[in-house]
């Protein structure tokens, strides 16, 4: 008996249309299935060419010449920041630094304000879901402070355990770090109730949007957060651009972490002033032209929707789940579908994640195979390596339906076992 | 699907699920054991070498995707009752050579990783308590990922 489609809230071939690399072949003529979209996702026609745009009609450095090419520059630029900042409802504009991506967002803060309001009694929580970016600089700045770590635990479906969290906030919490969104597990955490009890406990919070931004709605007023952080190419903008949101009480009282051009006001043969926010952070030519790319990503974001997109990725997550379990001898790694973005991710028994992910690509099918840049994650699940299929807006259920067949195809192979 | 290309060949699968002397060496003179930390792949070796140099016995064991496991189980059948001199004339690119299938750089350490652990294990005489340090190789490294 034929199973009713469900009704879609976007419409896939006509986003499909504006993506050029989607209609790629590869290895004899198998279409291109692209479900690596948690590493990075692919970009529209609209941002490459108002990458083009730049290049070809505005591009010159920003707050420097005192000529038209360098204004014109420097207003999109400017535009790019002020779209960013609606697009989070930060309250300024100026609360928006533009870095390389979200690594660098998170180590400006762990530098900048961890190197200058930390000491050895202190504490910073983290949790056991945390990618290595959020990670290993506050290993780096306890290795300089001598402050102390602590991780939120997950449950075995992956979920983090509130009630640890509860205990493990004190008054030496310094700083809650976490992610919004698993990039393995995929489990959206509830960072509003998160940010109110770190907030309780008198610490900060710095939230790791980099999963979560290109698909659910952020808003810093809403959620409390001090710190927030994302990367452009995640969310169809270019490669080389990331946020760091930071409430402007916060910016104004950390020291600069990079010195160069930009982030001054008057240099001396001996000395600085810094300039003020967001130059003070923003050292050096900034990812002008990605940076732009990011404004027009948002663009095409807001004319689809996040809702639609996130309820889209939910119909999604829902029929890769159904498909994988019809076959049998998956384990899934985190929540039911209801609880998580886009991101399914498993280990098939008796199969290696990288002959999975090696006999998937034959299939024209790209998933990520590995840790996913989460060891602790994975040894916590008792596990060296797992498979992820990420998806976004552009994906369709006939994709997903011929990436659990082509997983059906990898156990045919090793049938016999071991 | 080139056949000739086709990574996971019936060679391959077999060596990776009825393996060549897969288990333990009785009575070994040398071990070593090294993984990949990025993908989790291990490999140990046990042997016994004789005073003359000859591989009298050789052992492997392991965890890790097909490529790592079946490469381990056709090293060891290439080298057993081979001498000493042999494990060391024969080449990285020998080995890629026995394994068969064209690997792309990603996977040439899976495969090259048993034949490390034999290049270590040949000064790993497990009587030294001072362990000769072992040679370094530049394998293809798949880097930290993202």
């Amino acid at each position: 008996m034929p199973v009713a489609e469900p009704t879609l809230p976007l419409d896939p071939d006509r986003i499909r249309a504006d993506f050029p690399i989607l209609s790629t072949s590869i290895h004899d003529g198998k279409p291109l299935i692209y479900l690596d979209n948690a590493a990075t996702t692919q970009r529209p026609r609209q941002v490459i060419q108002a990458l083009v745009d730049t290049y070809e009609k505005h591009y010159a450095n920003v707050h420097r010449g005192i000529h038209w090419l360098s204004d014109q520059s420097t207003d999109l630029y400017e535009e790019a920041r002020v779209r960013v900042q609606k697009f989070i409802n930060a309250p300024h504009a100026h609360e928006i630094i533009f870095t390389t991506g979200t690594t660098t967002s998170i180590n400006v803060v762990a530098r900048s304000w961890g190197d200058s309001c930390v000491g050895p009694d202190d504490e910073i929580i983290l949790t056991e879901m945390e990618h290595h970016a959020n990670l290993v600089p506050w290993q780096q700045l306890a290795e300089r402070t001598g402050c102390k770590l602590r991780h939120i635990p997950i449950s075995d479906d992956g979920i983090l355990c509130l009630d640890t969290y509860a205990q493990l906030l004190n008054e030496k919490t310094k700083m809650v770090a976490f992610t919004a969104s698993s990039n393995v597990l995929g489990t959206i955490n509830p960072a509003r109730q998160m940010v109110e009890m770190a907030h309780q406990a008198g610490a900060l919070t710095l939230l790791d949007a980099a999963q979560s931004a290109p698909k659910l709605r952020t808003d810093v007023q809403e959620l409390g957060v001090d710190f927030l952080v994302f990367s452009g190419h995640k969310m169809m903008g270019p490669s080389g651009v990331g946020i760091l949101y930071g409430r402007e009480n916060l910016l104004e009282k950390m020291p600069p972490f990079l010195g160069g051009g930009s982030m001054i006001r008057r240099v001396y043969l001996d000395r600085f002033e810094p300039a003020d926010l967001p130059a003070k952070f923003e050292a050096g030519t900034p990812p002008i032209v990605p940076a732009i790319g990011l404004g027009a990503a948002i663009n095409y974001l807001d004319n689809v929707g996040l809702d639609a997109i996130h309820c889209y990725e939910q119909i999604l997550c829902e029929r890769a789940h159904a498909g994988l379990e019809s076959i049998g001898g998956i384990r899934f790694l985190g929540p039911s579908p209801e609880h998580k973005v886009g991101i399914v991710s498993f280990t098939v028994e008796g199969v290696h994640a990288h002959d999975v992910a090696q006999l998937l690509d034959r299939h024209g099918v790209a998933i990520r195979a590995g840790h996913h840049c989460t060891m602790p994650l994975h040894k916590r699940l008792g596990i060296t390596a797992s498979n992820r299929a990420s998806f976004y807006l552009y994906n369709t259920l006939d994709e997903i339906d011929q990436m659990v067949a082509a997983v059906e195809d990898t156990k045919r192979i090793f049938r016999r076992g071991r | 699907m080139n056949n000739e290309e086709e990574l996971y060949q019936e060679h391959v699968l077999d060596h990776y699920e009825d393996p060549y002397h897969r288990g333990r060496c009785e009575r070994p003179t040398h071990v070593h054991e090294d993984d990949n930390p990025l993908c989790g792949d291990v490999i140990k070796i046990e042997m016994r070498i004789n005073d003359a140099g000859k591989i009298e016995e050789v052992w492997f064991d392991g965890e890790g995707c097909c490529i790592s496991q079946a490469a381990a189980s056709m090293l060891v059948e290439e080298i057993d009752g081979k001498s000493i001199d042999d494990v060391r004339a024969f080449t990285a690119e020998q080995m890629l050579e026995l394994f068969g299938p064209r690997l792309t750089p990603n996977r040439q350490k899976c495969c090259l990783l048993s034949w490390r652990v034999l290049n270590s294990a040949i000064f790993a005489s497990v009587d030294d308590e001072d362990q000769m340090e072992g040679p370094t190789f530049h394998g293809p490294d798949l880097g930290e990922e993202s």
